[in-house]
């Protein structure tokens, strides 16, 4: 097991270094100068030209990226151009949030996907399974800003039940923390609930056609015992690994969701970095996402390993 | 249901949750502030904080006349060369250090040279500063410069502890410590700003909340139903396609003020390869587009009539406009007429870059729509800001649909992008007159005979219409209907001397 993940670690070096670079270069090759978005209004040329000596932009993009790199692997990502906070600090506070969102939203997925996914694949091609698959489809295909919106103006607005946006760290106020994040997390959540319980459903399928289930359909088991316990465990592997991606995907897809409900996370400085061309940020995060991602991924790798025996001995 | 309850449950907890006693409050802006330090400053939303946080030496009336705040007086020399200043005596910066001739002398003097700082320009005209005793200040100029005391009465005329100044560097912003009402408590990116009152304030009478609590809230729509679900009590630039919906509430006012600034169609007249081309060679093209715009439509039509058209780089509403050449209607024959005889009587293409957001994209489409009455056959390349903003810069365009936020004093709207070589002069326009009048505006005191200079400029502008003027955003507040005392200023600004929240 554990030469399985230092291997894994090691596959993973070469990708985060082809990802640094590609980030770097996909940023130099965004048109729009930084150092104007930086200088403001007006553009001053002594303030214009002071910057790029500053960020150093008039050195060759191979030095560039050199400094950049040589820095990030001592742990200094450099500083915001914007706010003139270092990067580390900023994507460690932010961090938390975002994750936080995203647990919350995976569990409103776990929670509605995979029980609703069941109860399609069992009741295959009755109403139930018609009913589950159109709310399925009405979850991905409502934009997350539009549902975000109208959540707020019936929660919020109206009923006035539920704080219309914004962020409170769970360990000023865990309650608080919680209600603030109820409804982007369900916004967030819908569209993955929908996915889970498309992919439950199929996986079960699947599995509830293959001979040990009927094996056990035979021995007299009850129904439930045959669908919760041998079925569904097997129809597991596949839902894991879509789990662990979709929560690395959460990480850095949070971006529509938190600009609506104005929560400062990962997604919301991004956004905030690009538009500012704020370099350093921008890289920052997509190093510490890919990372991040590698990382998910090997997580689920390693629960593969642990649900399906077979693939021990490989 | 089951959902519906526990949120219930647990949002009546946090209400209980909620401590009690201190007022504060919250107000909604458009964006977060960048670096909190009047030298390195650069944004809108952070001159709403400094607001609150950092005094200045001037500030100025709802009627854009200068008003006495840390300066109580001041007065030029005959020559124009020199302005001394008195200043206000018993103030403290946040940190205890007092506030005297001397701090102003370290303040301009850290705008001037500290290399990050963004006032260089603003200050450039003084050469000298002189302590005549510890509140009476000389600022010495090489020639007069008319515009310094609007200067002072934004970001370069704020003074911060030179104390806190000398110890933090460039690195201040991280802790800002000023003079204002409120001093700084905490900052969470993209979160909030929260100030604390200062008691020791010199005009803390005026000042009725304990904290002041600045919230980024970007989506307009999400910003108006904070304020109606009553998580905040102010907020910022509501859009004008929210009014409706903010008149429609009872709990909530709005309040407006026609801002500084303008948004029009900046045409390269001489920017560049691109600048060689009929639109930039020829006037009576520039002038058509002019006459077929119906800017009082586009008013109605983008802005549900919330802002105000306009023709000339100030709003008909200031006293620097010249009402000699009011808002011209539409005339698509005169502009016909005009085409022709520039040679294109069966019309002319013209490509507009617009940023691609959703406010210009429809300005520019009801301009398509007009132009294209006239003959004019408009292409609209839609940029994301910053590329836009480069490629104008470097003379990458036709016709460009820009803005700018606006100054106190007139010469911040025109100097610098109708003089030659002017630094945000993206027409590279050029005009021996223009800028000998525009100059002459610059150095006298005298506001009858700067006036006069700004109307002979505006009589060859309005004819070689290097930028078509279009309209004059408004600032719109909404508040909630319990808060009292505030004032709309035409900076768009908020001050808090004498606001109250009663609940």
């Amino acid at each position: 097991m554990l030469s399985f993940i230092l291997r894994r670690l090691l596959i993973a070096i070469p990708t985060i270094i082809l990802i640094s670079v590609f980030v770097f270069a996909l940023q130099k090759l965004l048109p729009g100068d930084p150092v104007l978005a930086m200088a403001g209004e007006e553009r001053d040329p002594d303030v214009l030209e002071f910057l790029r000596e500053k960020y150093r932009l008039n050195d060759p993009v191979p030095v560039q990226y050199f400094t950049w790199i040589g820095n990030a692997l001592r742990g200094d990502l450099g500083i915001s151009l914007r706010t003139n906070q270092p990067v580390t600090e900023l994507i460690a506070s932010k961090l938390p949030v975002t994750i936080q969102l995203a647990t919350m939203a995976i569990i409103f997925a776990l929670v509605i996907g995979i029980p609703v996914g069941i109860i399609s694949s069992v009741k295959k091609g009755t109403v139930t399974d018609y009913v589950a698959n159109t709310v399925a489809l009405s979850g991905l295909s409502i934009p997350n800003f539009w549902l975000g919106i109208m959540l707020i103006l019936l929660f919020s607005v109206r009923w006035k039940l539920l704080p219309a946006s914004g962020y409170v760290p769970l360990s000023e106020d865990p309650v608080k923390s919680i209600t603030t994040m109820l409804m982007p997390a369900f916004v967030l959540g819908t569209a993955l609930a929908a996915t889970l319980m498309r992919h439950t459903r199929s996986a079960m399928l699947g599995v509830l056609k293959s001979d040990y289930v009927r094996t056990a359909r035979a021995k007299g088991l009850r129904e439930r015992s045959v669908v919760l316990k041998h079925a569904f465990r097997n129809a597991l592997t596949p839902i894991v690994t879509l789990t662990a991606l979709l929560f690395g995907e959460l990480i850095a897809g949070a971006v529509l969701t938190e600009q609506i409900f104005t929560i400062p996370g990962f997604g919301k400085l991004v956004v905030d970095a690009v538009f500012n061309r704020d370099y350093a940020v921008v890289q920052g995060i997509v190093l510490v996402t890919a990372v991040g991602f590698i990382f998910m991924n090997l997580i689920a790798d390693v629960l593969y390993v642990l649900l399906n025996p077979r693939l021990r001995g490989q | 249901m089951k959902l519906a309850k526990i949120s219930l449950l647990c949002a009546l907890m946090g209400a209980i949750a909620l401590p009690a006693g201190a007022q504060d409050l919250r107000i909604a802006l458009q964006s977060d502030a960048d670096v909190l330090d009047p030298d390195q400053s650069r944004t809108f939303v952070g001159r709403i904080v400094y607001a609150s946080m950092c005094d200045k030496l001037v500030d100025i009336t709802p009627d854009l006349k200068l008003n006495p705040q840390l300066a109580t007086g001041w007065e030029w020399s005959p020559d124009g060369k020199s302005l001394t200043m008195t200043l206000r005596e018993g103030v403290v910066f946040h940190d205890g250090t007092p506030f005297n001739a001397e701090a102003v002398a370290a303040n301009i003097n850290r705008s001037q040279t500290l290399d990050v700082s963004r006032r260089k320009s603003e200050l450039k005209s003084i050469t000298g500063m002189e302590v005549l005793d510890p509140f009476t200040i000389r600022f010495d100029m090489a020639a007069p410069d008319a515009t310094l005391l609007a200067q002072f009465a934004d970001r370069a005329g704020m003074m911060v502890s030179p104390t806190a100044a000398n110890a933090a560097g460039a690195d201040f912003g991280l802790n800002p410590v000023c003079s204002g009402a409120f001093k700084f408590k905490e900052r969470v990116a993209q979160d909030r700003i929260v100030l604390e009152k200062f008691p020791d304030y010199w005009n803390a009478d005026q000042i009725h909340f304990d904290t002041v609590t600045y919230l980024p809230i970007p989506d307009t729509t999400v910003r108006l139903a904070n304020l109606q679900s009553g998580d905040i009590d102010m907020l910022e630039r509501l859009a004008a396609t929210d009014l409706t919906q903010a008149n429609g509430d009872a709990g909530v006012n709005v309040e407006s003020a026609v801002s500084l600034g303008y948004q029009g169609i900046t045409m390269n007249v001489n920017n560049g390869e691109k600048g060689d081309n009929p639109w930039g060679n020829d006037k009576r093209l520039r002038q058509a587009l002019s006459l077929a715009m119906d800017r009082e439509a586009i008013n109605q039509v983008v802005f549900d009539g919330a802002f105000a058209s306009g023709n000339q780089p100030y709003p008909p509403t200031s006293p620097w406009y010249n009402a000699d050449h009011p808002v011209p209607a539409r005339d698509v024959a005169k502009a016909k007429a005009l085409l022709a005889e520039a040679g294109y009587p069966d019309g002319i293409k013209l490509e507009v870059q617009v940023p691609n957001t959703t406010v210009p994209l429809q300005l520019m489409q009801v301009v398509q729509a007009m132009a294209a009455e006239a003959g004019i056959d408009i292409t609209i390349t839609s940029k994301e800001f910053a590329t836009l903003l480069a490629d104008q810069s470097a003379g990458n365009y036709q016709a460009s649909q820009i803005g700018w936020s606006g100054r106190v004093d007139p010469d911040g709207n025109i100097h610098q992008f109708m003089t030659t070589g002017g630094g945000i002069n993206d027409s590279h326009y050029s005009h021996p007159e223009v800028d000998k009048l525009l100059n002459a505006a610059r150095t006298s005191t005298d506001v009858a005979t700067r006036k006069e200079s700004y109307d002979a400029a505006r009589k060859i502008l309005i004819d070689e219409l290097p930028i078509v003027y279009l309209y004059h955003q408004t600032w719109i507040w909404a508040l909630d209907s319990s808060i009292k005392g505030f004032t709309p200023y035409p900076d768009g600004m908020i001050r808090l001397e004498g606001v109250t929240l009663e609940k």
